[in-house]
């Protein structure tokens, strides 16, 4: 297939997915950001979200908070040290990781961003949920 | 000449003393083999990020106004010197060879007139430090009671060093660790981890793409550089867990084969003892015998 681009999403422990695909999503920092082969060289991070891999015979999602995105030569790269698949998730817990997130939400001392990033989490796990 | 007892004493001590550096030996192989699996898969991600920061380096048009993480604070006069070590011993030169590494570079700075702040890692290395350099130590960490140091660790350590350098504590940050080459060679290392910009980055600069940033350069360092800090720091414990153990491997694998040698020769002392006491008891008898 000539559509397909190779797509790796690495945590600081091991490589978490490796495979070929023909478009992925991401929740980049501004916005959904959907991936095709030839995309322009791009450097970007993430917010959490869910990350979406699709190719032949269907298509893998995984959960994320964080990370850095890199895109070059038709190589999609993700680094993040959160990335998860939603079996893994489950068994963590959700209800109590919104309930944990929603405490840190709920401090007067955070800025804007990381209220940000915090309500996007819970938005996320509770579409998950 | 100790007498027969003693040398029976001696022999059972070293054999037992044989037995547990066998276990630990074996022990450490069986660690060393998931330490060096972890180590391997943990390099990819710290190289990457170290290319994507290349990448984002060479895209600055503006320098002066790049982030100070990156480019330092154009000052020389602090050093903060980060020493990770093990928490536990018997594992031959492994942290001696970190802390000799480490206190070379001490005398050079104090030589040079700048000042230095120590973070100690581990308690070994912060025994071999204090009685030194201790007045220079700022702050000391150690995770003797986590089974296994995952990235949390680091990022607890990451978010220390940049609180200090968000307060300008230092100018400069170096790490001190064993990279892992493999099970009988552990090379101590001095990286500098602030300002990330170094000659290895230097030496790469071709082959350059015109990337398109989102939201911009600016953010994405912002976002990136404390990461590559906690990232660098998670790679020099996977290294330095891999070292200890091969380390400990290699000393114990020694120690076994000593006290076999040392066994050996105490046993035939002990034979040669043995058939003294035997001859001599034989010519008193015979001598015995003929004087009748």
């Amino acid at each position: 297939m000539k559509e397909n681009f190779l797509v790796e999403i690495i945590s600081p422990d091991s490589s978490v997915f490796k495979s070929e695909t023909t478009e992925v999503t991401i929740p980049s920092f501004e916005g959904q950001m959907g991936i095709l082969k030839d995309h322009v060289p791009l450097i970007t991070f993430l917010r959490p979200g869910v990350i979406i891999v699709k190719h032949d015979k269907g298509e893998v999602k995984f959960f994320t908070e964080e990370g850095t995105v890199e895109f070059v030569q038709n190589n999609l790269l993700i680094l993040s040290s959160t990335a998860r698949t939603f079996d893994n998730l489950k068994k963590e817990n959700i209800e109590n990781i919104i309930k944990n997130t929603q405490e840190l939400l709920d401090k007067d001392n955070i800025n804007d961003k990381e209220k940000y990033l915090l309500s996007y989490k819970i938005d996320t796990l509770k579409e998950i949920n | 000449m100790p007498s027969l007892d003693d040398l029976k004493k001696r022999i059972k001590s070293v054999k037992s003393t044989q037995k547990i550096t066998k276990a630990m030996k074996m022990v450490a192989a069986a660690k060393l083999r998931k330490a060096q699996e972890n180590a391997e898969k943990g390099r990819p991600y710290s190289k990457k990020m170290e290319n994507i920061i290349l990448n984002l380096t060479k895209s600055i048009n503006d320098p002066e106004n790049a982030p100070k993480l990156l480019v330092g604070t154009g000052k020389d006069k602090t050093y903060l010197c980060v020493v990770l070590t093990a928490d536990r011993g018997l594992c031959g030169g492994f942290n001696s060879n970190i802390c000799k590494l480490a206190k070379v570079n001490f005398k050079k700075i104090i030589n040079e007139g700048k000042e230095l702040k120590i973070i100690t890692v581990g308690s070994k290395g912060l025994d071999q430090i204090k009685r030194e350099y201790g007045k220079y130590l700022i702050k000391k960490f150690s995770f003797k009671d986590k089974k296994q140091i995952s990235f949390n660790e680091a990022q607890i350590i990451g978010n220390e060093i940049i609180d200090l350098f968000n307060q300008s504590a230092f100018d400069k940050c170096i790490l001190f660790y064993n990279n892992f080459k493999n099970v009988i060679t552990q090379i101590p290392q001095a990286q500098q981890i602030i300002p990330a910009t170094n000659e290895s980055l230097e030496k790469n600069k071709e082959n350059s793409f015109s990337y398109e940033f989102e939201p911009d350069e600016d953010e994405i360092l912002d976002d990136l550089l404390p990461k590559n800090i906690s990232t660098q720091i998670f790679k020099a414990f996977l290294e330095n867990a891999a070292s200890e153990q091969g380390s400990r491997m290699t000393a114990m694998d020694n120690a076994t084969r000593n006290a076999g040698d040392l066994v050996d020769k105490l046993t035939i002392n002990y034979n040669r003892s043995r058939q003294a006491s035997i001859t001599k008891e034989l010519i008193e008898i015979i001598s015995g015998a003929e004087s009748l």
